[in-house]
């Protein structure tokens, strides 16, 4: 991380109670390091509630708007961390509804004892993230709780972004024969988040596949791809989000076992902990459908858009239903359902 | 060969071929392993088989054969003040007779997933005022690093670390599937990774005794199917012969040193197995040396009658009796959000093979 924390660490090197008071000291992080780092400029006041008519003058069409909440830990992890997942994971639910982020919401709540040092480098991560998706930090709220109440920092975000005219992306418009894309390989996200947290040593350091999904979404619509549906398979994988959206549309899918990219490192150490890389989160992945005739000109845009160089084909829309089938490399069909619960290591 | 070889379509392919080639009537056989059963219901074996090729799952899941009531003492432990209980991630969420373990986390208890036995030494060792107790389940092949989880504790001088000791031997429950009266299994498909540790040696006094083919298999589909068919050739030759058929990773003689370490902490005793009851010989038990570490006796834990399994027959599919998607709960008051049974909610049980690949209508 270049450069350093703004605010005299000698003085208040953890974050303490009373900064969440209220009074002086909240003030005090507020202006020396949480908005500067946020970039948020100085003499830009900030009111109770932003006002948004700038930002959204121009933006024809209609508006949509997300939130979530980011409770990961570690809070570092190879490829990313909390801050850039909060920035990824709201402008990533925009984009999967055809919504470039244009107004962000940063609430924090801050552990008792967090490091400011910490603070920092979560603030930057933010703002860059923020940066590089387009995406303005408008509006936030930092609270504090107790020693022992948090995982060091949690975060809220909430998005609002616009929908181009004329772009209409949700289930309802998943057909029979739709192609199945995925942008890029699965299941790094969690495989490098679960490795860091349990100090778990593999040949190959997995990284994050967190990043922002607006530009490849934007260069499909760009090239005036009828885009059916998207969704990223962050919790639960790409299963869950492929059961979900094959529910919700009341189709059936066929996914092509052989045909779903996993990187070597991320198949082995799923084989060795028992999980199922179809279960396993992305932060940095999307599910396309789109008219078969159609899914090779998404992919090659998805391939040519940052990290997508093993976006593929993995399935096709059969019918109505609401089942997803996995078809194995020998052939053999079998019902795909979401993971029952969290995932657990497995005995032996 | 590299591990993508052992998943090659092709190799699969003519595997088959060889054995709709060897198989002339109708054979029975067994896979130990919850992991081969899982194997075997992801890349859809059994139904590449021909017809005449029946596989029973056995019992071979460490979490589904553990009694209820050990698992309530694991509750029971988890929720008294100052004790933190790790144990392995599957076991969290098998129920006892009135709740499970992430649900008495989520009332405060402090239950921990670990990766081995030695993770939860350490965390003795960094919390002091802590009593740490490991919740060690599991067949020969986890035993081993509870033996060595025991040496290092003693090693390090803690005295906040003990085994709540559930650890099962596969050689005894084979011998009781065999020996029952109606026993329909001509074959069995023998868990490699156990005889990684435990040799071969074990195995021979069953091939004599109950005449019946074991081979040594492995976990991929090459394996498996490879398994199958030196099972079948046996068979249909009328031989009964134990054949290592995963000698890539098993050794005749196993694991002398983890043999030696397993040996010198445990001793065989007794022990409950969900479905098949009491089973001589059949547990490990920590050696009168090692008591101190014992902590059915350091927190003077009483182990309360099996409470009526209602509706489950998680028994009788444990046993091979009962196929699971064969059982009239299965799919629809027994899923694995609603598990009645071990076998549903574990992620090696046999039910919950059959309703993840197959689904609630297999």
């Amino acid at each position: 991380m270049d450069g350093a924390c703004p605010l005299p660490l000698d003085e208040y090197p953890v974050v303490l109670l009373a900064h969440g008071g209220g009074g002086r000291l909240m003030q005090r992080l507020l202006d020396g390091l949480i908005l500067p780092t946020l970039g948020v400029c100085a003499g830009q006041s900030l009111h109770d509630a932003a006002r948004l008519d700038e930002l959204l003058t121009g933006a024809a069409g209609r508006l949509a708007f997300t939130t979530d909440s980011y409770v990961v830990r570690p809070l570092f992890f190879p490829g990313g961390d909390i801050g850039t997942l909060a920035v990824c994971g709201t402008v990533n639910d925009l984009a999967m509804a055809g919504a470039r982020a244009r107004a962000l919401s940063v609430s924090l709540i801050l552990e008792e004892g967090l490091p400011m040092h910490t603070l920092w480098q979560v603030l930057s991560s933010l703002r860059q993230t923020a940066e590089a998706a387009g995406v303005r930090i408008v509006t936030g709220d930092t609270k504090v709780v107790e020693r022992g109440r948090a995982d060091g920092v949690y975060i809220n975000t909430a998005g609002i972004g616009a929908v181009p005219a004329g772009v209409s992306i949700h289930p309802g418009r998943v057909r029979a024969g739709d192609a199945v894309l995925v942008s890029g390989d699965i299941g790094r996200h969690g495989i490098a988040v679960m490795a860091r947290r349990e100090g778990l040593q593999f040949e190959t350091t997995i990284e994050s596949d967190c990043q922002p999904l607006w530009p490849a979404v934007a260069a499909m619509l760009d090239a005036g791809l009828d885009l059916h549906c998207l969704r990223d398979p962050t919790r639960g994988g790409l299963a869950s989000a492929l059961v979900e959206i094959a529910r919700q549309a009341g189709v059936d899918v066929l996914l092509d076992e052989a045909a779903v990219p996993v990187a070597p490192p991320v198949a082995a150490a799923c084989e060795l902990l028992g999980f199922d890389p179809l279960h396993v989160a992305c932060e940095g992945r999307l599910v396309a459908f789109v008219p078969a005739a159609q899914a090779q000109a998404a992919l090659d845009l998805l391939r040519s858009a940052p990290g997508g160089e093993q976006a593929a084909r993995i399935g096709t829309v059969r019918g109505p239903g609401g089942q997803v089938t996995l078809r194995s490399r020998y052939g053999i069909d079998r019902s795909l359902d979401m993971p029952a619960g969290e995932l657990l290591p497995r005995i032996c | 060969m590299s591990s993508a070889d052992y998943r090659d379509p092709a190799t699969v392919r003519r595997l088959l071929d060889a054995i709709a080639g060897t198989v002339s009537r109708p054979w029975t056989l067994m896979e130990i392993c919850g992991g081969q059963t899982h194997a075997i219901l992801r890349a859809g074996i059994d139904r590449l088989l021909p017809p005449q090729v029946t596989l029973v799952h056995g019992p071979g899941c460490p979490v589904c054969v553990t009694p209820v009531g050990v698992i309530d003492q694991a509750i029971a432990l988890a929720g008294r003040p100052g004790v933190t209980l790790c144990s392995f991630g599957d076991m969290l969420r098998v129920p006892g007779s009135r709740t499970d373990l992430l649900a008495a986390r989520a009332a405060g208890g402090d239950v921990r997933a670990v990766y081995s036995p030695l993770d939860a030494v350490a965390i003795a060792g960094r919390e002091p005022g802590r009593e740490v107790v490991f919740f060690a389940v599991g067949f020969e092949t986890t035993a081993p690093a509870a033996a060595a989880a025991v040496r290092q504790a003693q090693a390090l001088g803690l005295a906040n670390f003990s085994l709540l000791c559930a650890q099962v031997r596969v050689p005894p429950a084979m011998a009781a599937i065999l020996a029952a009266p109606d026993c329909r299994i001509q074959g069995f498909l023998a868990a490699g990774h156990v005889c990684t540790v435990m040799g071969l040696a074990e195995y021979a006094p069953l091939v004599e005794r109950f005449a019946v083919p074991i081979v040594i298999t492995g976990f991929e589909p090459v394996d498996i199917l490879t398994g199958v068919l030196h099972c079948l050739r046996q068979l249909e030759a009328g031989q009964a012969r134990l054949e290592n058929a995963y000698a890539r990773a098993a050794r005749t003689e196993g694991n002398p040193a983890a043999q030696a370490l397993v040996g010198e902490v445990f001793e065989f005793v007794a022990r409950d197995w969900r479905g098949l009851s009491e089973l001589p010989d059949s547990g490990l038990g920590l050696r009168a040396s090692y008591a101190d570490f014992d902590a059915v006796r350091r927190f003077g834990l009483v182990q309360t009658p099996p409470p009526d399994p209602g509706e489950c027959r998680a028994g009788e599919v444990l046993q091979g009796r009962l196929r699971p998607d064969l059982c009239p709960a299965f799919g629809s008051r027994c899923t694995p959000q609603r598990p009645l049974g071990a076998p549903m909610v574990s992620s090696e049980g046999a039910c919950a093979a059959y309703y993840r690949y197959r689904g609630q209508a297999a």
